[in-house]
């Protein structure tokens, strides 16, 4: 089973909700947390995995051999993404703009065309007790995420009850870490920008087709709108949780609010029932 | 003229509502909201729309049923899983719109088609010129919608003869965060005082180093954990990055969301909205 952990407005409680769920839940079962989010990953800071394994990711991009270069031009005209370029007699690659998909390659008719390799970032598997945690670091300048993201599902394939921490947003690194989730949990806040966010959020999950629920954190911060949204939308609020100081405090420290403050199991264990009765309906 | 871009690493430390007070603060300006895919500065703007322009991010492979007969070469080529081969069917939020599958279907099923990805504006704003867009539901190429409204934002700064522009950034360091602030002068970075906000922070940093733009930091919050915020001070003083100001927790800032006001405006007489001015005039300093 995966549920997916999003929301449209980052910094509303998503990595906290993630990593704390997975661990409550590893205490009983056999849970891995993937964090999706690897543009800024931050869930090993409070689950403080011991790493099993590390590797690098790569994307293939076009070598021009030019000894065999005819210069016809083909691969340029046909490239979506301007990654490959013909100027004068010389075939030009712009590798940071490349996707990898592949095209050139095959279009060249004089076989001039080998694939190499770009790194974007790194994989990581770890665990802490009974939890698997895998997470995707992109490196540095690189702007292509997905293909990291599609790494870090792949290692997380087949391992029990999945944790997916998604990246915050509605474009394509979301949608990476969202598809084929078999529920999502949007977090948000009840602020006007955390409505306004929520509202793209549900867009995106009704259009992916996947059954959702709503949590509200902060609930008592702003006005109900969030609420009369999820109402009018028929869209469960499986958890509301108030604005806590040690909360905030916990979190600041890097430390999981499960281990550290006992009334929060509750709130957890309210969230999963909830998610149980949404998948049962 | 003059660029700042308004970064946070993570979402929600604070960004736009800093950006939103700088708008009313700062003289002759242009703004830009480059958070194309969770826009929110415009909830404070509430901008008179001028101009509405389409969006088209890139192409999506579409497979004629009639034509295709399930031969599956399309599937082998394409190296994102968006065939569906059992319905004859591309999955739009997989397809990168490559074109590759639409080259080799031996029937010619497949055609490219244009992409409405989304919208972009210019408008009125209490504030000044405002240039915002809103990507569609699930849509790509965030990047690319970026680089366009910031070159709108250009000409309009020339048109209108403004020295500034003021560009509320996206969250995290990928594709919309680097299409944000190449070629940028300045970058304001806000961060809270956790654990994962400075190792947030590191990565922007590095980021905007590797496109060499100098950096600025604000810490927003500071009370949630000053311990913390010393840290913080001390990574940036080691790393020569100035802490241009720190903001206390305050929960007026939600009140002026509320009200559709940046909190400068709405709660003038507030420690936070006096810091915050004390934070532009450093900003202004950085920039000339
Ligand atoms: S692999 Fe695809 S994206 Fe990269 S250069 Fe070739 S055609 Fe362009
Ligand atoms: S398609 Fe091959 S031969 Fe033609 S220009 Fe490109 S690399 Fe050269
Ligand atoms: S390559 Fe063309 S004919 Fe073959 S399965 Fe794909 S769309 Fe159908
Ligand atoms: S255009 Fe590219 S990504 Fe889209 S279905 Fe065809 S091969 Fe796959």
């Amino acid at each position: 089973m995966k549920i997916a952990i999003a929301s449209g407005k980052g910094g509303t409680g998503k990595t906290t909700l993630a990593t704390n769920l997975a661990y409550f839940l590893s205490e009983k079962e056999n849970v891995t947390l993937l964090d999706c989010d690897v543009e800024e990953p931050n869930g090993h800071i409070f689950i403080k995995p011991e790493w099993v394994t590390e590797e690098k990711c790569y994307l293939p991009i076009p070598q021009v051999n030019e000894d065999k270069c005819t210069h016809c031009g083909l691969c340029s005209q046909a490239c979506q993404f301007s990654a490959i370029a013909q100027v004068k007699d010389k075939i030009l690659t712009f590798p940071e703009l490349c996707h990898g998909c592949g095209l050139c390659a095959l279009l060249c008719p004089s076989q001039a065309i080998t694939e190499g390799f770009r790194e974007i970032g790194t994989v990581q598997i770890g665990k802490k007790n009974n939890l698997n945690f895998i997470h995707g670091k992109l490196r540095v300048s690189e702007a292509m995420s997905p293909p990291l993201i599609k790494e870090v599902k792949k290692q997380g394939k087949n391992r029990g009850i999945t944790i997916i921490d998604a990246p915050p947003g509605t474009s394509c690194p979301v949608i990476q870490s969202i598809v084929n989730s078999d529920f999502v949990i949007l977090v948000t806040e009840p602020t006007p920008f955390g409505l306004n966010d929520l509202e793209l959020a549900v867009g995106m999950v009704k259009e992916l087709n996947i059954p959702m629920a709503v949590a509200i954190n902060r609930a008592d911060i702003g006005d109900n709108r969030v609420q009369e949204f999820c109402a009018k939308e028929n869209i469960p609020v499986i958890m509301e949780i108030p604005h806590s100081y040690e909360l905030a405090r916990c979190y600041s420290q890097g430390n999981l609010a499960v281990q550290e403050l006992p009334e929060y199991k509750g709130y957890l264990q309210r969230i999963w029932d909830g998610v149980k009765k949404e998948l049962a309906r | 003229m003059k660029e700042i871009v308004v970064l946070s690493g993570k979402g929600g430390t604070g960004k736009t509502t800093i950006t939103a007070s700088f708008a009313a603060l700062a003289h002759k300006k242009i703004l830009v909201d480059c958070d194309v895919d969770a826009a929110d500065l415009h909830l404070i703007f509430k901008p008179t729309v001028l101009e509405t322009h389409q969006f088209f991010g890139g192409k999506s492979a579409f497979i004629d049923k009639d034509l295709c007969t399930a031969c599956g070469k399309c599937g082998e080529i394409c190296r994102y899983d968006a065939v569906n081969l059992a319905n004859k069917e591309i999955n739009k939020f997989l397809c990168e719109g490559c074109s590759a599958c639409s080259h080799f279907c031996p029937t010619g099923a497949i055609k490219m088609e244009d992409d409405l990805s989304g919208y972009w504006f210019i408008s009125h704003s209490p504030y000044g010129p405002f240039v915002h867009a809103r990507l569609g539901i699930a849509e790509e190429n965030s990047g690319k919608l970026v680089s366009l409204i910031r070159s709108k934002a250009r000409a309009l700064a020339e048109k209108e003869k403004a020295q500034l522009i003021i560009n509320d950034g996206s969250p995290g360091i990928g594709c919309p965060v680097i299409a944000s602030i190449t070629g940028a002068d300045y970058v304001l970075i806000v961060v809270e005082p956790t654990l994962s906000g400075i190792h947030d922070l590191k990565r922007v940093v590095q980021l905007a180093n590797h496109f060499n733009i100098p950096t600025g930091v604000c810490i927003n919050k500071i009370d949630i954990n000053p311990q913390m915020a010393d840290k913080i001070s001390r990574y940036c003083t080691e790393n020569n990055i100035k802490v241009l100001g720190s903001l206390p927790y305050d929960n007026c800032v939600t009140k002026a969301q509320v009200a559709q006001k940046p909190v400068v405006v709405e709660y003038p007489e507030r420690e936070i909205s006096k810091k915050i001015q004390d934070l532009w005039k450093e900003v202004e300093k950085a920039l000339s």
